[in-house]
């Protein structure tokens, strides 16, 4: 029938356009009325169903209250009235009626063979505009559409009252005076209605003409509202409506908040939870943020846009992870995001993120282990978890190393985790501060392959590192670290891993990463690192574009929050490096690696991300060994890290690396790190 | 054109259903919904209701062989088939699924047992008739505007 939008009548050019004029209305209405019938019983829906084409309505009918819920709301203006059971399984019918009341504001007609008084009552007390006892007759549904009009009829002239002069006032004023039949009354209103409607939904909705409400883009700055907004109410009072208002965004309607405060929600439960998978976390973000960071998630996997989009990346940050990613070249290749920004972002946004609890005791018992297990190819959610928790209780370990290895997800998770634990300590404050710090140069996408995750490091390693010396990559021990407690800054390019070096940061972010990625608590802000560093890892994992890596690192590293960025830019490493599956053979290295970062990192904290930087770094090592002996940094990489980094060291501290994993002992000054946990 | 020997069968078939009872006045609805956008739509109608509610009468049969019997689950059930029966007009089945009601709510587990025992005789007595009905409808339907006296 007619399916104009809103009007809800066969006529609705001609209509309206009568009605506008106040003469002649067209006699279709009721024809044409949209309407819901929602009854559990297919054999009445089904005569409903009859029984109201009959009448000329357009039907759409449910058997389920849920699903009836979902209708409406996707279509706001699509239904004139509902037709609905009282006794249904899934959803009390009165419950549906409060409901529909509440949200969309239409006429609904309760029916039941039930009879009894108080039902009929509890109708009333609840908003149905009518109750129709079964069996139902048509000619009970013939009338129904009276219930449209008076309402329409009755917001009008709340409407009016209100002193807003409207069209449809005037309309709805000129069919009143005017000697008009109940048809022309209701063309007037209808079309008054429909302006009505109009008025009121533009206010809220984006598009009120079409039946259609247009998607909304979650963008970083929007989200970054969202989330302000939610933790301005406190996550357990955020309502949706509140949460609009504050936001004050023109356009935005409280389903579109009510949808995404869920995702969030289910986000933020994630990365307190444990997280199984490391790519879980970004999963469900990034569905929802797909459409806002689009290339970027393609970089890793890493939900970076759902971390951007929960308001953890900072905007900024993961606008220039985003760039970074972006610019660089495709975004898996290379993912030159801003490692360093991820880390931000992860640091600082949920300091408080789970992760550190269980990760700490995660960390000593699996990050050895799990660095270097972990690493290739997946990094197994234990190690991220270990990594994790190293991370946190490195506090701004930069974790990101670890999940350098753990493919994307879970470099990612460590990454974040990384962060994490950063925003834990004081470290974290600082780093959580920094989100925006994410450094746009954040290029490092993931170094690739070990060396990112050497690069990272460095990058990483601002936490506590603000150390300018950041050396990076140059050789896996530079990249390690990662000044893995702290939350220095880095300095922009020069990691500076100021304790230790990077080393152990980078331990510690492989460790985090396994760790991590197990539970990819990655605080929002994290997620574009893991977005970024899931990327890298894919992508090369064989190029442990040390180069870039330590470029990449570079760049995210400034700021404290760096560590969250250490952590992405270790997790990209690692996950980099370590999917190149290095792992196994020359885990050696890698712990060799890493055990120089452990012992680069410095504090009590450390140790516990030594331990995973040993990880990380084994695992870093691995990869990067691995990776040169597969293929020496590859080009891409080579483009994911821009300079920052001193590639070049990076570059020879990866080969050296690779080419000999006794060498990274030396280097690295391990004790004796066993490498047992690399998967030989 | 004189009428289907077939279609007068049908018709008496039909009448007695209502004077016996089986039927009421909602089928006369479904019969007037139909027309040739749906030419058997009554049939599908109580295909489905027969479909549907046999799930039901399952369920009932289950609630009932649990002592004690959940009078609040039973009279939900019975809630249901009651509805469902009177959509279609089954005007016996559903004075049964009344008077199961009526003892659920008085706590009567003994009535409702007897009570269900008649609704099942109904509900089948009423599904062959209903059976028969449609296939002679089936029979006589196209046959009616094809038939001419030659």
């Amino acid at each position: 029938m007619n399916s104009s939008s809103g009007k809800g009548s066969m006529s609705t050019a001609s209509s309206s356009a009568a009605w506008k004029t106040g003469d002649v209305v067209p006699d279709k209405f009721p024809a044409g009325l949209r309407v819901l019938v929602v009854d559990d019983d297919p054999t009445c829906l089904m005569i409903l169903e009859k029984m109201l084409r009959t009448c000329l309505y357009e039907v759409t009918k449910c058997n389920r209250a849920e699903t009836a819920l979902c209708m409406l709301r996707e279509n706001k203006n699509g239904f004139d009235i509902v037709i609905s059971d009282v006794h249904m399984p899934d959803m009390d019918g009165f419950k549906l009626l409060e409901h529909i009341g509440l949200e969309m504001d239409l006429p609904v007609i309760m029916m039941s063979a039930d009879d009894g008084k108080h039902v009929v009552m509890k109708g009333v007390t609840h908003g149905a505009c009518d109750y129709l006892i079964k069996p139902v007759r048509i000619e009970a549904l013939k009338n129904i559409w009276q219930h449209v009009v008076r309402k329409r009829r009755n917001e009008w002239k709340d409407f009016e009252q209100s002193g807003s002069v409207e069209e449809g006032d005037r309309q709805q004023k000129q069919s009143e005076d005017a000697d008009y039949s109940s048809s022309a009354n209701e063309g007037n209103w209808k079309s008054s209605k429909k302006r009505k409607d109009d008025e009121d939904e533009t206010d809220e909705r984006d598009d009120t003409s079409s039946l259609k409400k247009p998607r909304v883009v979650w963008s970083v700055e929007l989200h970054q509202q969202f989330v302000t907004a939610v933790n301005q109410l406190g996550i357990d009072k955020a309502v949706p409506k509140k949460i609009l208002e504050l936001m004050n965004v023109p356009g935005l309607t409280r389903e579109n908040v009510a949808s995404h405060l869920q995702k969030y929600r289910l986000y933020l439960r994630r990365l307190s939870g444990v997280s199984q998978h490391q790519g879980n976390l970004n999963n469900p973000f990034i569905s929802s943020q797909e459409t806002t960071f689009g290339p970027l998630s393609s970089l890793n996997g890493l939900d970076l846009q759902t971390l951007a989009a929960t308001g953890q990346l900072p905007a900024q940050s993961l606008a220039t992870l985003q760039a970074a990613g972006l610019g660089r070249s495709t975004a898996k290749s290379g993912v030159p995001l801003p490692l360093v920004d991820q880390r931000n972002i992860f640091s600082f946004e949920n300091p408080k993120l789970r992760f550190g609890e269980g990760q700490q005791q995660h960390m000593n018992n699996n990050k050895q282990i799990n660095l270097l297990h972990g690493i290739p190819t997946t990094m197994e959610p234990k190690q991220l978890a270990s990594l994790h928790h190293t991370a946190q209780s490195i506090g701004n370990i930069n974790m990101q190393v670890t999940s350098h290895g753990a493919q994307s997800g879970q470099n990612s998770s460590l990454l974040m985790q990384m962060a994490q634990p950063q925003a834990r300590g004081p470290t974290l404050d600082s780093t959580v501060g920094h989100a925006p710090r994410l450094p746009s140069s954040m290029g490092q996408p993931i170094l690739s392959n070990g060396i990112a995750a050497n690069v990272s490091t460095r990058n990483g390693i601002p936490e506590n590192i603000r150390a300018p010396g950041y050396n990076p990559v140059s050789q896996t021990s530079s990249m390690l670290n990662f000044p893995m407690n702290h939350t220095s800054e880095l300095p922009g390019n020069s990691f500076p891993l100021g304790s230790t070096p990077g080393i152990s940061s980078l331990t510690s972010r492989r460790a985090f990463q396994e760790e991590v990625n197990s539970e990819i608590k990655v605080p929002s802000g994290f997620m574009p690192s893991y977005a970024i560093f899931n990327d890298l890892n894919q992508h090369k994992p064989q190029n442990w574009e040390l180069e870039n890596v330590g470029m990449t690192f570079d760049a995210s590293q400034h700021s404290n929050s760096l560590q969250g960025n250490l952590d992405l830019t270790q997790s990209v490493l690692v996950q980099q490096g370590f999917s190149s599956r290095q792992v196994n053979g020359q885990s050696r290295s890698a712990a060799v690696v890493s055990k120089a970062v452990f012992s680069a990192a410095d504090g009590t904290e450390h140790v516990i991300a030594q331990n995973v930087n040993q990880h990380l770094d084994s695992l870093l090592v691995d990869n990067t060994i691995r990776v040169k002996s597969e293929r020496v940094a590859d080009a891409s990489a080579a483009n994911l890290f821009p300079d920052h980094f001193g590639q070049e060291d990076l570059m020879s501290a990866l080969l050296k690396q690779q080419e000999g994993i006794a060498p990274a002992e030396n280097e690295f000054a391990f004790d004796g790190y066993s490498m047992d946990n690399i998967p030989g | 054109m004189e009428k289907n020997p077939m279609r007068r069968q049908l018709a008496i078939m039909r009448q007695a259903l209502f004077d016996q009872g089986y039927l009421d006045e909602q089928f006369i609805q479904l019969e007037e919904l139909q027309d040739d956008a749906n030419p058997n739509f009554v049939e599908e109608v109580v295909t489905s209701y027969y479909r549907d509610s046999a799930r039901l009468i399952l369920k009932i049969e289950q609630a009932l062989e649990r002592k004690p019997f959940d009078f609040n689950k039973l009279d939900g059930y019975m809630h249901q088939f009651k509805g469902s029966s009177s959509s279609i007009g089954a005007k016996k089945v559903k004075a049964e699924s009344t008077l199961f009601r009526e003892h659920c709510n008085s706590g009567n587990g003994e009535g409702c047992v007897r009570a269900f025992q008649q609704l099942k005789q109904e509900y089948a007595t009423l599904k062959k008739k209903l059976e028969a009905y449609f296939q002679l409808a089936r029979q006589a339907g196209p046959m009616e505007t094809a038939c001419r006296p030659k």
